[in-house]
């Protein structure tokens, strides 16, 4: 008992409850295993795992975001309007990149600069930039001019979809960005204890615009992916995907308090997201009850998250 | 027949016997002073008397009474309540709320206001405290709040109130008050404990008295009458000065830090001193006396109002740490929970996060030249740890203190190192390695402030010594003029000359 217990509060203890699901979904769920399936899967996860890159850091540093779903149907949207405006897709990108960066500044600096709580700052950026993106579509759905613009989401590269390469890719940036640079490291001493990061030289407030700047940039990119896979700019588009987001990272041991985050975690915490959605779908379980389990993984990875600091504490 | 008998009480952590064998005992309707230096043991005899700390040894007995209380709740019950120096009311709520906190009188759950405000001004009449039931805690001076928390006390029948510091924060008149309402509380038959640092007051207040040094009884002198301001003063200090510091001289070279006319919204008074090359400057003062406030705005930790720092006569921008490390002046904080350790990090971490910046190049960490630099003042300063891998939160409090100079040893170019409490809560043997520490850098041209609270050690390592008292520079002596007596009598704010001023 002592001993399970250790490996599933342990460093690892995530990895090793994603082993055990994933072998018994594998062996239990038919078509599971297919590279269709896998595929699939893969795919219906690229928006939350970029977005969960950043909001990694987010959390490490102590804070949070609420605002990325809006953030990323907002860019999408920009996007998608951008380029029939302009005609040219890549200036359409650059313009969607641009505004999805400025709006985290905007949460960055508001949360750095007046001191106000992170969840109400970007509470109301959540609202703000959600009525920005009806405003700018009159609420209806945009469609895209240019059919370059599809092959974004729809080319492959050695036979899988670019979507799952760009989050691939941002996996690698931003674990090494974690790991291995200051920032990531100044990060991570902002979320274990802020006022001493600050006595120990770190540029706080430019640290936390940082990465609030960070979060809306990539928000951008998951914003560009998804108006490309869904062929449109939708204002609707995202809702709720804050709260996937971060059930994610907390799943994936980035701790609440701040301090402690790895992207692998990350990376697992988003695949057990997928799969437990992708199962409910194969099982053909009504949407519906698809709510109910994503709260209860969120319940659980919070009070994996309690024990697992309550162990470290003794 | 006394009514509160403490009997040999010890209590030691992990790495310090904070109280040996206490004993004394205080009359009914008695004000009893507790008088030591900071860290003498009066806090931890609070403590176990608060029913916070529970003691290793020894008996408390109220009114021929054996208490063994275990917890907070329980001393409560027993009647004893300690007043704090942070307050502990709710500042949201009125008085009268905060009176009965917690025990409402309802009916079905349904608070009745209006005799919960009418019981309690019937109540603060019959003590003697003049204030409104009905105004909010959170509108209150310093000095009605801590009547609000006495009139709690009474209310929960206290036998014994213990008052830690009491007038730290209220003005003279305010202080008045409070004695005038002590000593109605002593007509009534309670027994006060009351902890200063304030002779003057001790004197006015107290019947008896008891001295506290080293976490030993120094003197208990049953009638206050038979004691000399010369005599406590001796008794609270009286120690011989180990070889624990093992102070060395060495030749000093022009001014390095120069402070002017600084000040902050902590510290109104504008202050300033220099130190020189190589030298040690000791900063001592009662808690509260303004010597943290002071290094903080130095450094930048705070906001500054005006004044100048220069560093070899180049000026420090103010508010700004990372600033001042780059200008070389550096400050292991006084607070190491809060201000110092980043926890849940490793100790490699914790010595590289300012430093690193230097082996770095474009933000990328060199993974092995940071090991190798952690190892290396993990091994200079002999940190106690099986890995630099170590969250620093499993360290003890020296060893924590270690990690944090070796911060700040490992950056480039430090010229000037402010250690505010250096020792605190760390055993002797640590002590000599930190004394040490500071010495060799001291010989590398590094000009060094010590703050400490702790007399002994201030005296044992510094080359010259400041004296700070209520936010204000109260004296300064070279090491030949070192005298126990005369640095404790200018760190003690004296009523009556303040006010004459």
């Amino acid at each position: 008992m002592n001993s399970l217990k250790k490996i599933l509060l342990g460093d690892q203890g995530l990895v090793v409850i994603f082993a055990v699901a994933f072998a018994i979904v594998s062996l239990t769920v038919p078509n599971f295993l297919s590279e269709r399936n896998i595929l699939g899967l893969l795919q219906s996860v690229v928006t939350i795992g970029i977005v969960a890159c950043t909001m990694m850091f987010c959390l490490a540093s102590r804070d949070f975001d609420l605002s990325v779903g809006s953030t990323v149907a907002f860019t999408g949207m920009i996007a998608v309007i951008a380029s029939n405006m302009t005609g040219s897709i890549v200036l359409g990108l650059v313009i969607a990149l641009l505004s999805g960066a400025l709006v985290g500044a905007v949460n960055g600096f508001v949360i750095a600069c007046f001191r106000i709580n992170a969840l109400i700052t970007t509470l109301a950026t959540m609202q703000i930039v959600r009525g920005l993106a009806l405003i700018v579509s009159d609420g209806r759905a945009v469609g895209i001019n240019d059919p370059g613009f599809y092959q974004l989401a729809l080319s492959r590269f050695l036979g899988i979809p670019t979507p799952i390469w760009v989050m691939g890719a941002l996996f690698a940036v931003f674990g090494f960005l974690l790991n291995r640079t200051v920032f990531g490291k100044n990060t991570l001493a902002i979320g274990g204890n802020p006022e001493a990061a600050r006595l120990a030289g770190v540029n706080v407030v430019s640290m936390r615009i940082w990465i609030f700047a960070l979060q809306g940039l990539i928000c951008a990119v998951a914003g560009i992916m998804l108006a490309s896979r869904i062929t449109s700019g939708q204002p609707n588009a995202a809702t709720g995907l804050e709260l996937s987001v971060i059930s994610a990272c907390v799943l994936g041991g980035v701790s609440l308090a701040g301090g402690r985050a790895a992207m692998t975690g990350v990376i697992v915490g988003v695949m057990i997201m997928g799969i437990a959605e992708n199962v409910m779908n194969l099982l053909n379980i009504q949407a519906f009850y698809q709510y109910v389990v994503r709260g209860l993984i969120l319940l659980g990875a919070v009070l994996l998250d309690n024990l697992r600091s309550s162990a470290s504490r003794r | 027949m006394s009514f509160l008998s403490v009997q040999n009480i010890s209590k030691s952590y992990p790495g310090v016997q904070a109280l040996s064998d206490i004993s004394f005992s205080v009359e009914k309707g008695a004000v009893h002073g507790l008088m030591g230096e900071n860290g003498a043991g009066k806090s931890t005899l609070i403590r176990v008397l608060s029913g916070d700390q529970s003691a290793d040894e020894g008996s408390i007995s109220i009114d021929g009474v054996e208490q063994n209380y275990v917890s907070v709740r329980d001393a409560f019950d027993a009647g004893v309540i300690v007043i704090h120096q942070e307050l502990q009311l709710v500042p949201e709520l009125t008085v009268a709320e905060n009176l009965w906190l917690g025990r409402y009188p309802n009916q079905a759950g349904v608070v009745d206001a209006r005799e919960l405000s009418a019981s309690v001004s019937a109540r603060l009449e019959e003590i003697g405290i003049d204030l409104d039931p009905n105004a909010k805690v959170s509108s209150l001076s310093l000095g009605a709040r801590q009547m609000v928390e006495i009139a709690k006390a009474v209310m929960m029948e206290a036998r014994v109130i213990a008052l830690d510091e009491p007038t730290s924060s209220l003005s003279s008149r305010e202080s008045e008050i409070l004695f005038d309402l002590i000593a109605r509380l002593k007509a009534k038959g309670t027994v006060i404990l009351y902890v200063s640092h304030r002779l003057e007051e001790i004197f006015q207040l107290c019947d008896s008295l008891t001295i506290l040094r080293d976490g030993r009884l120094a003197a208990h002198h049953p009638k206050i009458a038979d004691v000399t301001r010369e005599q406590i003063i001796a008794e609270m200090v009286g120690r011989e000065l180990g070889n624990i510091w093992r102070w060395r001289g060495r030749p000093l070279g022009p001014t390095r830090l120069e402070v002017t006319g600084i000040h902050g919204s902590k510290l109104p008074e504008p202050g300033g001193f220099s130190v020189r090359q190589g030298e040690i400057l000791g900063f001592f003062g009662l808690i509260g006396a303004g010597r943290s406030e002071m290094m903080r705005l130095i450094y930048g930790a705070d906001a500054r109002r005006g004044g100048r720092v220069a560093i070899d006569g180049v000026d420090v921008l103010p508010d700004n740490p990372r600033a001042s490390i780059n200008a070389g002046l550096v400050l292991c904080p006084e607070d190491r929970k809060h201000d110092g350790i980043i926890q849940g990090r490793s100790i490699e971490e914790n010595i590289a996060i300012s430093s690193r910046r230097h082996i770095s190049p474009f933000g990328l960490l060199h993974l092995r030249k940071e090991a190798a630099l952690a190892d290396r003042f993990i091994e200079r300063l002999k940190v106690r740890t099986p890995s630099r891998r170590q969250d620093i939160v499993n360290l003890s409090g020296g060893n924590q203190q270690k990690v944090i100079l070796g911060r700040w040893l490992s950056e480039q170019g430090v010229k000037v190192l402010i250690v505010d409490e250096p020792t605190r809560g760390i055993d002797v043997g640590a002590k000599s390695e930190i004394c040490d520490i500071l010495y060799e850098l001291a010989e590398g041209g590094m000009a060094i402030a010590v703050v400490s609270s702790e007399l002994p050690e201030v005296m044992g390592i510094s080359d010259r010594i400041i004296v700070m008292c209520e936010g204000r520079m109260a004296g300064e002596f070279a090491r030949e003029d070192f005298e126990e007596r005369n640095i404790l009598t200018r760190a003690l704010p004296d009523r009556n000359a303040a006010e004459q001023h």
